[in-house]
């Protein structure tokens, strides 16, 4: 069964989660990709302030297309996380509580994800049009020149995820893998016993 | 000699540039829907079964199937008994213009590559021409997604790594790609010709129908072997683990130097996009 959760998220919550836990989110998100998060480590070093506090929110590595009209947003889904990794630590050290994309994370994220009690999930990469019927608004709070990548405020609704890294640093992708693998030389032992 | 318009080019390319990010190709489906009949593992198949409707949903509401949806690549065959009315780039770009911006697809394209500022209509395309003989265009538009466009690659193999080496190379490129390109990957395997030949091979070798296979049987067993070595990964639809890593494979080969053995591997996901029309 999926657990229910609405960001922003506590630390609590987020240190119960274990790799592989599937989570259906609610709340507010807040996407940011590539030039978004060189932007925002640009404002930490010049001591401006965020488009957003970070502390306990939760960014979806996404830039969705653009809203038909009648409708909340167009396709979205998660782009490559691991492109984010270098801006990663600084915001999870400003409080970050949890992100969304696809694909594994560096060492120095995960590291850096223990430390400070944060969670990584998985979105299914290349949903795109069922997800959008997850998303009850959008709005761009910053960074508007940036287009498909300025940072938008989602309000969601039952976002279906997977625990991808867990804050212990478990992750799902490793786990998986090597739960399929045990079981296909599983059943080809299987084989070689019967045929004996 | 027979003509045509730029304008009809243009009405062409934006047609296709909506189509092409909205319907999957027959191909692509059927090789999903088999993935999802054959695939053992219950959490991959459950994740194939969502990839399969969202595919239905983008068809049903003609939503964009995948919100990357992609630089536009065109591959163009122009006819030499064939003469085009007006600039034909001009008019491929401006279909790509259209067909972004009316049809509501996401401009991912930055004019410069360091500099990074987005042009905001999805131009300029990336265009091969090729003069064939005939009197007819060829129009190919294929939205290439980044996701595994960034995990593709291309190495120069010696002559005595053969075979091996290429499947070694493949092999490589399919864990190192692991769960970023989106599982289940199509590969597009281009073999010899030179460095960026190869590399447009492996792109074309993506537009082939996953139903089919290489006329060569030699070939054709190496697609299957490559297939099979894919899977044998465990990597599974999204990376989770299962047997779905990869619903199709397609070689395309060019003759090379006596030094060298180019291998291209173009990785590509389940949404892998091409529509075609002829004018």
């Amino acid at each position: 069964m999926a657990i229910h959760l609405t960001a922003p998220l506590d630390e609590s919550v987020v240190r119960s989660l274990r790799a592989g836990d599937a989570v259906l989110l609610s709340g507010t998100v807040y996407t940011a990709r590539d030039a978004a998060h060189l932007r925002m480590l640009d404002c930490l070093e010049n001591g401006e302030p965020l488009p957003f506090d970070p502390e306990g929110q939760v960014i979806y590595y996404a830039g969705p297309t653009p809203t038909p009209p009648g409708r909340a947003i167009g396709s979205i889904g998660p782009t490559t996380s691991v492109r984010m990794d270098a801006a990663t630590p600084t915001l999870l050290a400003h409080g970050l509580r949890g992100m969304i994309g696809k694909g594994l994370r560096g060492e120095a994220v995960i590291e850096a994800m223990k430390r400070h009690g944060a969670v990584y999930f998985a979105a299914v990469g290349g949903a795109a049009a069922l997800m959008a019927g997850c998303v009850r608004s959008c709005e761009v709070i910053a960074w508007d020149d940036l287009g498909p990548e300025s940072v938008k405020k989602l309000e969601i609704e039952d976002l279906p995820l997977i625990t991808a890294i867990d804050a212990e640093g478990r992750n799902a992708f490793d786990e998986g893998q090597a739960a399929y693998l045990a079981s296909v030389s599983a059943s080809r032992k299987n084989d070689c016993e019967v045929r004996l | 000699m027979r003509e045509i318009t730029a304008a009809a080019v243009t009405e062409t390319v934006a047609a296709l540039c909506t189509e092409a990010n909205v319907l999957l190709p027959p191909d692509v489906e059927e090789a999903m829907a088999r993935a999802c009949r054959e695939e053992p593992w219950k959490p991959a198949a459950d994740l194939l079964r969502i990839l399969r409707d969202n595919a239905d949903i983008a068809r049903r509401e003609r939503m964009p199937i995948c919100q990357d949806t992609g630089m536009a690549v065109i591959f163009a065959d122009v006819g030499q008994e064939l003469h085009i009315a007006g600039d034909f780039a001009a008019a491929v770009n401006e279909g790509v213009r259209r067909g972004y911006v009316d049809g509501l697809l996401r401009k991912s394209v930055v004019g410069d590559p360091l500099r990074r500022v987005n042009t905001g209509d999805n131009t300029p395309a990336i265009l091969h021409t090729r003069l064939v003989s005939g009197d007819r265009l060829t129009l190919t538009v294929a939205p290439k997604g980044f996701g595994s466009e960034n995990m593709s690659r291309l190495k120069m193999l010696t002559p005595a790594q053969g075979v091996q080496g290429v499947k070694d190379f493949v092999t490589e490129t399919v864990r190192l790609a692991g769960a970023n390109p989106c599982p289940p990957m199509v590969l597009g395997v281009g073999i010899g010709g030179d460095f960026e030949g190869v590399a447009e091979l492996a792109k074309r070798a993506l537009m082939l129908p996953l139903d089919g296979h290489h006329e060569d049987p030699f070939y054709a067993d190496l697609e299957r072997e490559l297939l099979e070595l894919a899977n044998a990964t465990g990597i599974g639809p999204q990376g989770f683990g299962g047997r779905t890593t990869c619903i199709g494979l397609r070689i395309l080969t060019l003759p090379t130097h006596i030094a060298g053995l180019p291998v291209a591997v173009n990785v590509s996901c389940h949404v892998t996009r091409h529509r075609t029309a002829v004018l």
